[in-house]
């Protein structure tokens, strides 16, 4: 009762009109920037903080929930109708999305994407009201070892688990740790990496890193390798769905809710994995499985809706453990220390009435959505159309902006220049960008729950384990370090499992996958368990066929 | 067989190890100046991290290395607007960065109007478009219209540089 009654305290300050308004602007400009390419909501958030700051903070993190809802719902617009996903986790949206709308379904396609996002986004925000409670009455009970194991398997998840290679993944984190050291130390006052400049002694502005990394360095990157030929964007009405597709909808919305919140409230999150599980799962349960491959609405509604629910998932650990786990979270958890509100278990407690109406705006947005965005799809796919060369000048003009009014010192730019180009380098090698920005976020935190562990057992090492909770999560540290071998072991054994196996590593059961095996996009086709029929129908694009090898005949399910 | 020179071909991601060295190793020099007094308070101690820090990216550096010569290569992210078939189009980064210096050295002394202007116009010839007119008059609309919805929106007052008094 006391959660119901602090969440209508919530709403009632969220329904302010002001608030309100607020909530509008963060759902419009989200859903905008995810339709745009070379911009998401991170970049958006951090480009806003400086700005954000001469807000109440409660209006600031209304606004922000709405931008991190909205790029969400901008993101599938832009798979669905372009092919080509800018996040990662709208990949398997774009499959079957992108087909229905070259099959003139795009309205429903649309529609299917839209409205699977409310409905995980709202269950997803309810379980959010239930467990982040729990979680925080658990966590205030921990101390500074359980807090050092839990930041250290963050990290470390974050950086193994997602992304292709864990070297490059490791190298990016590593880099992002170096860029938290720099500035003084905060218990003996020495300056570190500062090389006797002073204005480096109070460290990097996260605000200049993450605008440099994500905009700077976007833009640079799409600037080197701009693709002159116009995209084909497929013209869109009114998004619409008939009963048909309703009755084929709301089932995938409910299993894509289910398996999206667990993996987004997880340390190591990620809407990659259950938006390609729930891809994999509608696939085995359709009654139309002759359509996967050809435009399934299943497919849609399932991965959007895994989609949204572990965006919400997401913000259960950033509110009750302070621990961000994707890159806008990181960028609002950046945001609270801005405002001075210390992120952690004590969230709740010290700034209960913010993060209520947060959550609270949080239904709100997500309704907002709805209502905004039927009807404005026409209106989103124009954006589209936006001239590259103004597109690309905007974010570099509004990211000098945005980072020189921090401090409004030339120098600022200077780093944002460095660090864009770094960057640029990090897109060109393949180094994933959230392992750095979680490490310069996480890093200091970390530090400080390491020093104030072994204060606490005068130096003693154990001091590192001696709560079990700590112990607990070093377990799973383990786990997470160790599964990959495991995993490999286990299918060195048992050659023919396909099945859910981790969505990271393509999984090529022996030899007789080896022409499947190809780019990202297609190895959910791959792996997908065979249903009865293999789905060789349409002589669709090329890359369809890869449903079709023989790898798939006769594979029961594992 | 392989010559050294031919080994080193197409393999400029050595460059990332480099680098991931040359901050490790920058990491690990600035941690061993760094005085610890002894502390009951604080036995950790200011340089555990850094030396931490340091490793890992020595190792990595070592590793990237190992894996760029044994033929492994980081995959470029691609996006909407990124066609991987043909090579880093200099031509365009270059001037890109050229504006966005421009404006480093222009902003302070000439004032965001000014630099603005300068950044965006450049940005966008850089990118291609030519329509010289148009795009200046938007690119001074803008730098305008950011000046005063900071000075009167937000009350963080720009620099005005060379027009204070004007705008």
């Amino acid at each position: 009762m006391d959660v119901l009654s602090s969440l209508m305290d919530g709403f009632a300050t969220a329904l302010t009109p002001m608030n309100l308004l607020y909530a509008l602007i963060g759902v419009i400009l989200g859903t905008a920037v995810g339709v745009l390419p070379g911009i998401g909501p991170a970049m958006t958030v951090a480009l806003l903080l400086p700005v954000a700051t001469v807000l109440e903070p409660t209006s600031a993190f209304i606004m922000f929930a709405g931008i991190y809802y909205g790029g969400m719902f901008g993101g599938s617009t832009t798979s669905i109708l372009l092919n080509t996903p800018g996040e990662s986790s709208s990949v398997i949206t774009a499959i079957e999305g992108n087909l229905m709308a070259k099959a003139g379904r795009a309205a429903q396609a649309l529609a299917t994407a839209a409205i699977g996002s409310f409905v995980a986004g709202a269950i997803g925000t309810s379980l959010l009201v239930v467990f982040a409670p729990i979680v925080v009455q658990f966590a205030v009970s921990l101390g500074a070892p359980s807090y050092f194991a839990i930041m250290v398997l963050a990290l470390l998840a974050v950086t193994a688990v997602l992304g292709t290679s864990k070297l490059r993944g490791f190298a990016s984190l590593g880099l992002g740790l170096a860029i938290g050291l720099v500035g003084l130390d905060f218990v003996s006052g020495q300056a570190r990496l500062t090389f006797g400049l002073p204005l480096l002694s109070d460290g990097l502005d996260v605000v200049v890193i993450a605008v440099a990394i994500f905009a700077v360095g976007e833009a640079l990157w799409v600037a080197a390798h701009l693709r002159r030929t116009p995209l084909q964007i497929i013209p869109v009405g009114r998004p619409w769905m008939g009963k048909e597709d309703w009755k084929r909808s709301w089932k995938p919305w409910l299993r894509g809710t289910a398996l999206g919140f667990p993996f987004g409230a997880l340390p190591a999150g990620g809407a990659e994995i259950p938006t390609f599980l729930s891809y994999v799962t509608e696939k085995r349960l359709s009654k139309h499985p002759e359509e996967f491959g050809k435009g399934a609405i299943e497919g849609v509604a399932g991965p959007e809706a895994a989609n949204n629910a572990a965006a919400a998932g997401t913000l259960t650990p950033m509110l009750a453990l302070g621990l961000p786990t994707n890159a806008t979270a990181a960028v609002m958890l950046a945001a609270f220390t801005q405002f001075g509100i210390q992120p952690g278990p004590l969230l709740f407690q010290n700034e209960g009435p913010l993060v209520w109406a947060l959550i609270a705006s949080l239904f709100i947005g997500n309704f907002l959505l709805l209502l905004v965005n039927l009807p404005l799809a026409p209106v989103w796919a124009k954006l589209l159309r936006l001239p590259r060369p103004y597109l690309y000048a905007g974010i570099l003009f509004f990211a000098t902006l945005g980072a020189y009014s921090v401090n409004l010192q030339a120098f600022d730019l200077m780093l944002l220049l460095v660090l864009g180009a770094l960057g640029f380098m990090m897109r060109r090698y393949g180094l994933p960008v959230l392992p750095l920005i979680l490490g310069v976020i996480l890093g200091p935190r970390l530090e400080k729950q390491l020093r104030q562990a072994l204060q606490l057992s005068a130096g003693d090492v154990s001091g590192l384990w001696n709560e079990p909770i700590a112990v607990v999560v070093y377990i799973i540290v383990a786990l997470v370090l160790l599964w990959p071998l495991a995993a490999r072991l286990w299918r060195a054994r048992r050659p023919r499992t396909g099945g859910l196996v981790m969505a990271g590593g393509p999984a090529v059961d022996g030899p007789a996958a080896g022409p499947a095996a190809a780019p990202s996009v297609e190895s959910p086709a791959v792996e997908g368990p065979a249903v009865e029929a293999p789905a060789d129908r349409g002589p669709e694009a090329g890359h369809r066929r890869a449903d079709a090898t023989h790898a798939n005949h006769g594979q029961e399910k594992s | 067989m392989t010559s050294l020179a031919s080994r080193l071909k197409g393999r400029s991601e050595l460059g990332v190890a480099a680098l991931l060295g040359a901050v490790g190793a920058l990491v690990l020099i600035d941690a061993a100046r760094l005085v610890v007094p002894y502390s009951q308070s604080d036995p950790v101690g200011p340089k555990a991290l850094p030396m931490i820090v340091g490793g890992l990216l020595l190792i990595c550096a070592v590793l990237l290395a190992v894996n760029v010569l044994r033929g492994g290569s980081g995959e470029a992210e691609a996006g909407e607007d990124v066609d991987l078939t043909h090579p880093s189009d200099w031509k365009t980064v270059l001037p890109l960065a050229g504006a966005f210096i421009a404006n480093i050295l222009l902003i302070d002394w000439a004032g965001w109007v000014i630099s603005g202007t300068v950044l965006f116009w450049g940005s966008v010839w850089a990118l291609g478009s030519r329509h010289y007119v148009r795009d200046g008059l938007i690119s001074l609309a803008l730098a305008l219209l950011t000046f005063y919805g900071f000075y009167l929106g937000l009350g963080i007052a720009l620099p005005a540089g060379l027009l204070e008094g004007i705008l």
